[in-house]
């Protein structure tokens, strides 16, 4: 009887949810925005290349000018010397240069003369620009320094070796930095969005809590079903409305890779050795090393695991979400209740970052693994790069036993809290109401 | 033959409430409540705010359990297969804004055990009779209050329960709507079913309801059958007309002998309406025979008090006591 009812109110909440039309709006068309965003901004970049700035040079130790008024793609240099600088500065003013170098007469104190080349702007520069322009007269002081004690840069820029490490385990398998770049990207993106749909479907829970409540139906129903069947029935069928988007998200990827292999033509797997080769110039032959990167990666496991800690994560969650909405009587309430929950998850988001930038297995990226409030998180950034499957059950076991937990008592508080209207509620009463 | 005769009088109670007690965070909303609810009845359930009606319909429901005491209905103990024989309108209603009518109406529906196929069949008769079918497509948001409270109303009754309870059920009514509703809830009852009634409204109260409890504090003060308790409190005060000529003799016989509690004389037609309260050892019969040599008596009933006369009595009391 009572499993007939569950199934009911998971079918409404679903339907509910999906028939939503923001849901309808961030499944399909937020993607569609976001690739054309991401379009956009492309073709931005690449079209964009900034336009080169003028600087005009007033060299009063004639050390740096000779060498660097050659410019850069991004930086022309004019030569006004023998102008001084205060007339310079008026010209670059009248004239409107984007600024003037000023480098002071040469000094016995390098340190002290080095610090005193100023560049004079009208507006303060970007920082890639200041950064581009102290590389280049750095590289310029060098070269000179370096000629000056017999060595060329050329001979110097030969002597150099680049060394990129090929890593191994022990069973063979073969790492490269290009793997782990992948990964990082994958588990942080794995990561994030786990947390993000943890956020927005924990507040959509809340909001139905709250809306039955306000609504007053709440009295209507549970006079029908427990006020558990109730809770549960909710966390499922928003939990089910979340794979719901999430496969819609995939299936559309799918598409649009497909569709972007028509337009232009990529066929990763039919290209031959030598016109990869070719091609490794243009940058397509990069695109072929991430396939086979991907390739590479444990990806069924990640899926599988994905999807087992999403959904995790998703009714635990959700289950405190609702006590949170039975609590209170308007969303202006929920704040004082909301901010405990948040910082798990952003903890889980920082922590995760730190991890698979620095150490995946290092003692916190284990421990916070583990804990069910933030492994739901952690684990799945973890994953790509080889965690054991014992110590992936174990997280797993925790967490199945602590949404128990945490389901028995954020039904305490449901139950109580529903039928409670009009009374500004404290954690010391929240307290009262899990003793009861 | 005793069990018998006990099975047979627990059958002709559809409830049965057996001190139940529950408290609120140290407060008693109720105190080893005992009730029996006769079958095919309409009992009201009376009481001023905070009495302990809702909690102790809440119990009835199952919504809350009772820290002691237990709850029967038709003999057995209450449990969670009930649900299905028990129609609940609360005070304190409403329905999904979002969802269309029809619809919500077959989720409540199924949840109450039904099948598809009878919710459907049920809700149309339903819809029909109210002459509301074409709402059925309707969000509830597009519906006043007053149709929505049609929605409601059709849903609590629809799965035929055995026992109905109505919390407020007139409140957001227009008197026409509410007459309807009235009719509806007397022709449940005919068709078998015992209906509890919360209400503050006197004046139904004494329309509709067989019997009454009234609650106050968590304990019941007054219960019985309304013509009883009207009978309890308004025994000694009459009504008396009285045709005659002679009214400074009749009135200074009546401030002499009894209390009078409102006199008005007709002169024109010589027509005096007394209102007299008697003592406890004093015998209406007696005055009648001491009055016929005064004229003519025209009328001499007793007056019975109203549902309100008699809860603003009772309430007051027992507030005195505590």
């Amino acid at each position: 009887m009572s499993m007939e009812k569950l199934l009911l109110i998971i079918r409404r909440e679903f339907l509910t949810k999906i028939r939503n039309k923001s849901f309808v709006v961030m499944t399909f068309l937020s993607p569609i925005l976001i690739s054309i965003l991401a379009m956009v901004v492309f073709y931005i970049t690449k079209e964009d290349t900034p336009a080169q700035k003028q600087i005009v040079v007033v060299d009063a130790s004639s050390e740096v000018v000779a060498k660097i008024v050659e410019g850069s793609e991004t930086i022309q240099f004019i030569d006004y010397s023998t102008l001084g600088v205060e007339v310079a500065k008026a010209l670059v003013q009248s004239e409107g240069y984007d600024g003037l170098l000023y480098i002071p007469p040469f000094h016995s104190e390098k340190e002290k003369w080095a610090n005193a080349i100023t560049l004079y702007t009208e507006e303060s520069p970007g920082i890639l620009f200041v950064e581009t322009l102290e590389k280049l007269i750095e590289t310029t002081m060098m070269s000179a320094n370096l000629r000056k004690q017999g060595v060329s840069l050329e001979n110097l820029k030969n002597s150099q070796v680049d060394i990129a490490l090929r890593q191994s385990s022990f069973s063979g398998a073969i790492a490269s930095k290009l793997g782990n770049g992948l990964k990082m990207g994958l588990g942080m993106g794995v990561g994030y969005l786990i947390m993000m749909f943890i956020v927005i479907y924990g507040t959509s829970v809340m909001r139905s809590v709250i809306e039955e409540k306000t609504n007053r139906v709440i009295e209507i129903v549970i006079a029908s079903v427990k006020p558990f069947q109730l809770l549960l029935g909710k966390i499922i069928g928003n939990t089910l409305a979340g794979l719901l988007q999430f496969f819609c998200w995939g299936l559309l990827l799918l598409v649009f890779t497909a569709a972007a292999k028509f337009a232009f033509g990529v066929h990763f797997d039919e290209m031959s050795p030598q016109l990869s080769q070719v091609s490794e110039m243009n940058g397509v032959g990069q695109i072929q090393d991430v396939a086979l990167e991907i390739g590479k990666l444990p990806l069924l496991r990640m899926f599988v695991f994905f999807i087992i800690y999403f959904v995790g994560g998703f009714l635990l969650y959700s289950a405190i979400y609702a006590a949170i909405g039975a609590a209170v009587d308007t969303e202006t309430d929920t704040q004082q209740f909301v901010l405990p929950v948040i910082i798990p998850l952003i903890m889980a988001v920082y922590v995760g970052f730190a991890a698979v930038l620095t150490d995946p297995h290092g003692i916190l990226s284990v421990v916070f693994s583990l804990v069910p409030l933030t492994a739901p998180i952690v684990m799945p950034m973890r994953i790509p790069f080889g965690v054991s499957t014992l110590e992936i059950v174990i997280s797993i076991g925790l967490l199945l036993v602590s949404f128990l937990g945490i389901v028995r008592m954020a039904a305490k508080i449901y139950r109580t809290g529903i039928l409670m209207y009009g009374k500004k509620i404290s954690y010391r009463e929240l307290y009262k109401w899990l003793r009861q | 033959m005793i069990s018998l005769i006990c099975y047979n009088f627990y059958l002709l109670n559809v409830l049965r409430i057996e001190e139940v007690t529950k408290q609120y965070n140290g407060v008693l909303a109720l105190d080893s409540i005992s009730i029996e609810i006769p079958k095919g009845s309409i009992y009201g359930l009376l009481g001023p705010n905070g009495a302990g009606k809702t909690s102790l319909i809440r119990i009835i429901n199952q919504i809350t359990q009772p820290d002691n005491g237990s709850v029967y209905l038709d003999g057995e103990l209450l449990c969670p297969s009930h649900i299905s024989q028990i129609g609940y309108l609360p005070e304190e209603r409403g329905l999904y804004k979002n969802m269309r009518v029809g619809e919500q109406a077959m989720y409540l529906a199924r949840l109450k055990g039904l099948s598809k196929k009878e919710a459907k069949t049920r809700l149309l008769y339903w819809f029909d009779k109210f002459g509301i079918r074409n709402w059925w497509d309707k969000k509830i948001q597009e519906l006043s209050k007053g149709m929505a409270q049609k929605v409601q109303f059709i849903v609590t009754v629809m799965h035929r329960p055995k026992l109905l309870i109505f919390d407020e059920p007139f409140s957001g009514f227009d008197p026409v709507n509410a007459e309807l509703i009235a009719n509806e809830i007397l022709q449940l009852r005919n068709e078998g079913a015992t209906i509890i009634f919360s209400t503050h409204r006197m004046e139904s109260i004494e329309q509709m309801c067989d019997h009454i409890c009234l609650l106050n504090k968590g304990k019941i003060v007054l219960e019985g059958t309304v013509a009883a308790l009207q009978q309890l409190y308004g025994a000694k005060i009459y009504e008396i007309v009285f045709k005659t000529n002679n009214t400074k003799e009749v009135l200074s016989f009546f401030v002499d002998a009894y209390e009078l509690r409102n006199h008005n004389y007709d002169e024109v037609s010589a027509i005096l309406k007394l209102e007299v309260a008697f003592k406890e050892n004093e015998r209406p019969s007696d005055l009648m025979q001491n009055l016929l040599p005064f004229g003519e008596l025209m009328q001499f009933v007793q007056k019975l008090p109203s549902m309100h006369a008699i809860f603003l009595d009772a309430i007051g009391k027992t507030d005195m006591h505590s």
